[in-house]
């Protein structure tokens, strides 16, 4: 036991009940952590975890004034919250805890090497003392947050997701850009499986929008900016002119009648057309008129040309003063609901949409059959209808790879639907494979079959158009008989896939949500966090973050608005206290660190470096953009770096290699446990430091390692499209590029350092890449400790050049 | 009569050999037919291209008994529609060469009857030398 | 203004008047097409193996000549490479991307041609319509004095001038060029879905019954839309749509001949050239006398 020193650390080993000490001499290791300095006192526990252990930390604090701790036993990423907890519990920061990694990363791999198994082990142990000894006892930090929410885009999703905040007492802005809440449902004729008419069901939940009186409806109106943080959101959004008053117009349609124009309707996908003056369609919520501007004639000739509506209205609703609406306020947090478009079968010229009038989209064939289920048929179908799968779906040949989920079960609707209103017609679904997955989904396929509709397995090739008369003509080969199909159709339905709204990207620039590989907006984690998203307080629902049908739309509106309220219910929100900071007396304000942050989350006032903490991620690019070492990383300091690396490569052998693999928290020190934890072996000569980006090691950082004595360095990160971090691949790659140069410039092997984007699946690869580098380090030999020297020598000149002068 | 087909190593052997001779992963054929529908070819073929492929991915020796490899044009058609990425016309250009390379020609150009020789174009006659002999 | 020109083995002899046609046409449009000096055969296919490296000598050493071309002062700074013939286009523009796309087989490829001067890959390969297309059909219709009104003409395409994708000059399923060349010159334009149907190429030294079979597809699919004529860009679209005609018609007595133009032939028409310009000797489908029909010619050939 030392005597009184100003730092008091306690290092507490754990057996694991067997699982490190059967592996690690576990009372060699803790003996040897006692003598290091500032550790007042060492012990061991079978199960540090337990109650038993957690209790004797929280003991030990009280009684023998400790305030840092050490604990040696399984994963950070596995335990870590609960010594965290602990030392909160005892009255300490629960930062001044560290880990060290002797299960997964070291027992469990090296399980057939004892011997050098209990050497790393005091090796990670020391370092990890390094590191604790420089810790920082922050607190836990939080930001109030309030209770209004951004609700963008008035689909299912839009509408669930208000209502359920809104019953919830949460102020809600629902923004809309139509002029009508419904989104691409009210479109709809029936719903699979059950055949419910989409209107009756959807229109009940729209008419309970604006009679909750906490939901701010905001239709024909789109969001023009979008500024600031969870919890100060400040959002800027335009209401478009109706050029009807909304408070008087009762949508009686005697301007309708009145008036010259006629543009096609959209809600009916240009089947049929309406007057410049219309309401959006028969169920619309609002229910009211607007002039379409463009259409217009009065409007586009300065208002001399018409003026019909004006004269029938015997409400006096019309104004055409009426001007575009600035709106501003502030939410706390945002749901983005913005849906989905059809793709353009125009893309897929082969199938003729363009060139022949009945070839037609699902969504036109909806419209075509509530008309005719109205008493108002627009359309002729024919008999012999044929539907046409994975249309701009599964096709690398459109850049459209993904399954569109809803397809083969909307057509199956389409087609029974059609059967239905005329046995007589002979129908044809044309697939690749038939997804009848959900709920109550392959009995309707089966229902299908059984009135009548033929699934023939094969992917149409193309549509022709006949010579001699309306019909067109379909190719396509019976993959099941390998018979070549070549026959006419009198209608050809095109089942389109669902690709992401034009109108998200905006929406996705202005808040720097990521998309994923298919083109829609990428949830936080896959499994975990299906509607949370990269930014904070930022939620998905619905097709947004890829195709689905209405119950799962619905489910996931749920789901975005429950983790909103989670998040707003608290009061306040924990910062991650991993963010970046300044060394004020060592900034000179020269701004080269603004460019280097993607969240534009550092700015410069009164010739001092700022960060925004809300902003930051805490992946550490920016530091090494700072020519003056101005910039850290909370929780993962330079200091601590540098002392972690110094511990972690003392006590080398002659002879012996040792290489530092600096793995990322979010991808690569996770599938070094998991390689651990699938006791795969590889060598012992390498020792992990956990950092919370691969950017973290600045190009200075790798320098000193290899100065200090490291014979490799390893840098694991995750690929680019899974990094929660934007462009950190990208910032590795030129740091490691920098670091290569400098290298070769002194005659030591570029490739003794390494860089790795890994997946957390590629066991095999990070055992193969670890003993790959340490086998290459052995074969080169050992750097001799004169260029080792040399490495760091005018380091600020090599790696900033004039800048670094000028700015002296 | 319908086949039986009773899977040994020579299967994946032979998989493995058109793969790495027309350079395309046969795996990915999910047998959607576009590539048939879309052949010119098609009509007087004994099997259909992707049946072709479906025979590769087995590793039916015996698809290089078949017409079809020696009907394809090397025209693209299926080429460019394939929604896999595909490209059919090097496989069937492997299973020719697979054959041409073990001195097994497909035609025998000095058995072309003389009015067809006076007729045919050199673009017709060096083409077709380059894909039916070896 | 000089461009490079390959013409390739076909025509110079049996599809001479392709030739022919183009270089009047050419010259009528200010430009020359400066024929490769020791061009070689490009070999007709482009091997669809990836380790038959030998079969891309052949078309490289052609590129070769086009830079040889620009450092002998026979074209000043252009290396371009035209083509008619669309395999030609084809092999020619595929072994270029492929050496371009693998330095490695360039530098092999370079090393075996020791006698050559290595290829250096600044070489385009294009094809006369994509020359057509960048001069502008304005161009085009400025010259025209003889305009083919009244003439249905469905362009045919065949494979090789629009796939694989990184090599076609126009979309592979509705290329447009030579519709918008044929209206440039006053035809009226047939669409025909056939016309980017393979003519089945090199099946026809096989067998003649599926080229055949094939060729009355595509012609009776452009007929039945309306068209009295055809136009294409290849030797052996023309042998398999023209020549073949005699098989088609031993199978089908009733089928009525169409001719078949290279789209340079009605070009040199439309011009008002000389008869000499556009041979239309060499077609086996007379078109004479529809050509007369529509007063684009005059008997005899007198104009």
């Amino acid at each position: 036991m030392k005597k009184d020193s100003r730092v008091r650390i306690g290092v507490y080993v754990c057996h694991c009940g067997g699982n490190i000490s059967e592996v690690v001499d576990v009372e060699e290791v803790r003996e040897f952590a006692g003598l290091q300095q500032d550790v007042v006192l060492s012990k061991d526990n079978t199960h540090m975890c337990s109650d038993i252990g957690q209790q004797l930390i929280i003991n030990d604090i009280e009684e023998h004034k400790l305030d840092k701790v050490v604990v040696a036993a399984c994963s950070p990423q596995f335990q870590g919250e609960t010594f965290m907890d602990a030392l909160e519990k005892a009255g300490l920061s629960p930062y001044v805890v560290q880990m060290a990694n002797i299960r997964e990363q070291c027992a469990w791999p090296h399980y057939d090497n004892p011997e050098l198994a209990t050497g790393k082990a005091k090796i990670l142990l020391r370092a990890a003392i390094a590191k604790v000894r420089f810790s920082e006892p922050l607190e836990k930090q939080t930001m109030p947050i309030g209770k209004r929410v951004l609700v963008i885009g008035g689909g299912i999703a839009g509408i669930q997701a208000s209502l359920d905040l809104g019953d919830a007492g949460f102020e809600v802005y629902l923004v809309e850009k139509e002029p009508s809440i419904g989104g691409h449902m009210a479109q709809l004729s029936r719903t699979f499986p059950t055949e419910d008419c989409s209107a009756c069901i959807l229109s009940p939940k729209m008419a309970d929008v604006p009679s909750n009186k906490n939901i701010n409806l905001l239709t024909y109106t789109e969001i023009n900016n979008i500024e600031g943080y969870i919890g100060n959101f400040k959002v800027n959004a335009i209401k478009k002119p109706r050029y009807v008053d909304m408070d008087k117009c009762v949508a009686c349609g005697d301007c309708e009648e009145v008036c010259p124009v006629c543009i096609p309707d959209e809600f009916e996908e240009g089947l049929t057309t309406h007057p410049a003056i219309y309401t959006p369609f028969d169920f619309a919520v609002p229910h009211r008129n607007l002039i379409d501007a463009e259409a217009c004639i009065n409007l586009q000739s300065n208002l001399n040309a018409c003026g019909n509506c004006i004269q029938a209205c015997k409400e006096d609703a019309i104004n055409f003063e009426d001007e575009p609406e600035e709106i501003e306020f502030l939410v706390d947090t945002i749901i983005v609901a913005t849906g989905f478009d059809i793709f353009d079968p125009s893309e897929k010229k082969v199938y003729g949409y363009d060139k022949f009038e009945n070839v037609l989209t699902a969504l036109e064939m909806e419209r075509i059959i509530v008309k005719a289920a109205e008493g108002n048929p627009i359309r002729d179908l024919g008999k012999r209808i044929g539907f046409i799968q994975c249309v701009g779906s599964r096709d690398e040949q459109v850049g459209r790879e993904y399954c569109s989920r809803v397809c083969c079960m909307y057509a199956t609707k389409l087609a029974s639907l059609l059967k239905h209103s005329d046995s007589k017609r002979d129908i044809y679904i044309f697939y690749t494979d038939l997804r009848a997955f959900g709920k109550g989904f392959e009995e309707y396929y089966k229902r299908a079959q059984n009135m009548g509709v033929k699934f023939v397995r094969g992917r149409v090739a193309e549509v022709f158009g006949n010579s001699n008369n309306k019909k067109v003509t379909l190719k396509v080969e019976d993959t099941l008989t390998r018979q070549i199909i070549e026959s006419e159709f009198d209608t050809v339905v095109l089942s389109v896939g669902l690709g992401l709204s034009k109108s998200t990207d905006k929406i996705a620039e202005l808040l720097r949500l990521a998309k994923s590989e298919d083109g829609f907006l990428k949830e936080a984690h896959p499994k975990f966090k299906p509607v949370d998203t990269n930014v904070a307080g930022v939620f998905l629902a619905g097709t947004v973050q890829g195709p689905k049908d209405i119950p799962d739309t619905v489910a996931q509106a749920g789901a975005a608005s429950s983790r909103a309220i989670r998040l707003m219910n608290q009061g306040e929100y924990p910062i991650e206290p991993i963010v970046a900071f300044v060394h004020e007396e060592q900034c000179d304000g020269c701004e080269l660190c603004i460019e280097s942050c993607p969240l534009d989350a550092i700015s410069v006032s009164a010739e001092v470096a700022e960060i925004n903490e809300a902003l930051c991620l805490g992946c550490g690019s920016c530091i090494a953009s700072c020519p003056r070492d101005a910039l850290d990383l909370h929780l993962y300091t330079n200091k601590q770096l540098l002392e972690e690396i110094k511990n972690a490569l003392e006590g080398k052998k002659e002879g012996e290699s040792r290489v530092l693999v600096f793995a990322d928290d979010t991808c690569t020190y996770r599938l070094a446990d998991s390689v651990g934890t699938a006791k795969l072996s590889y060598t012992t000569d390498s020792i992990i430091i956990r950092v919370p980006s691969g950017s973290r090691i600045t190009p200075k950082l790798m320098l000193t390692a290899f100065e200090l004595g490291a014979d490799g360095i390893f840098i694991g990160d995750c690929e680019d499209r899974t990094s929660p971090f934007p462009h950190s691949g990208q910032v590795i790659r030129e740091n490691v590029a920098k670091v290569r140069e400098i290298l070769e410039e002194e005659g030591i092997k570029p490739e003794r350092l390494k860089f790795v984007q890994f997946v957390t699946i590629m066991l095999k690869g990070f055992v193969n890449n670890m003993n790959e580098l340490v086998d290459f380090t052995k074969k080169t030999g050992p750097i001799p400790q004169k260029k080792r020297g040399k490495l760091v020598k005018g380091i600020n000149k090599k790696l900033f050049g004039e800048v670094y002068d000028k700015k002296t | 009569m319908i086949k039986k087909l009773k899977i040994s190593n020579k299967n994946q052997e032979f998989l493995a050999k058109v793969e790495e001779l027309s350079g395309e992963i046969i795996t990915k054929c999910d047998q959607c037919g576009i590539c048939s529908g879309s052949c010119p070819m098609v009509p007087e073929m004994d099997i259909t291209p992707s049946q072709m492929m479906r025979m590769v991915q087995l590793g039916e020796s015996e698809v290089m008994e078949s017409k079809a490899m020696w009907l394809c044009a090397s025209c693209f058609a299926c080429t460019v529609r394939c929604p896999r990425g595909l490209d059919l016309s090097r496989v069937a250009e492997a299973l020719r060469q697979m054959k041409l390379r073990k001195a097994i020609d497909h035609i025998d150009i000095k058995k072309l009857p003389e009015d067809e020789m006076e007729r045919l174009p050199q673009i017709a006659l060096i083409s077709g030398m380059r894909k039916f002999t070896g | 203004m000089k461009v490079p020109y390959y013409p390739g083995c076909t025509l110079k002899t049996k599809a001479k008047n392709f030739e022919t046609s183009a270089l009047a046409v050419a010259k009528k449009l200010g430009i020359e097409l400066i024929e490769l000096p020791r061009w070689n055969c490009c070999g007709t296919v482009y091997s669809l193996t990836d380790d038959d490296l030998i079969h891309h000598v052949a078309p490289i050493r052609n590129l070769i000549r086009v830079q040889e071309m620009n450092k002998n002062g026979l074209v000043e700074n252009d290396h371009r490479l035209v083509t008619l013939c669309s395999m030609c286009f084809n092999t020619l523009k595929r072994s270029n991307i492929r050496v371009l796309e693998n330095s490695d087989d360039l530098k092999k490829i370079n090393d075996f041609m020791y006698l050559e001067e290595d290829y250096e890959g600044n070489v385009e390969v294009i094809h006369f319509l994509e020359l057509i297309k960048d001069i502008g059909f304005e161009k085009i219709r400025e010259n025209v004095t003889n305009p083919l009104e009244g003439l249905k003409i469905a362009p045919y395409y065949g494979c090789m001038l629009l796939r694989p994708k990184e090599v076609g000059i126009d979309d592979p399923e509705e290329p447009v060029i030579q519709a918008e060349l044929l209206s440039a010159l006053g035809a009226e334009v047939i669409d025909n879905p056939y016309k980017k149907v393979c003519c089945g190429s090199y099946q026809t030294i096989q067998d003649k019954q599926v080229v055949s079979n094939l060729a009355y597809d595509i012609l009776m699919r452009a007929k039945d839309a309306g068209a009295e004529a055809i136009t294409l860009s290849c030797p052996l679209c023309m042998f398999n749509l023209d020549s073949r005609q005699k098989e088609i018609k031993e199978e089908h007595p009733y089928f009525n001949e169409i001719p078949v133009f290279y789209f340079t032939q009605l070009m040199a028409i439309g011009f008002g050239l000389n008869e000499d310009s556009y041979g239309l000797d060499l077609n086996y489908v007379n078109p004479e006398s529809l050509l007369l029909e529509k007063n684009l010619i005059r008997r005899n050939n007198a104009k």
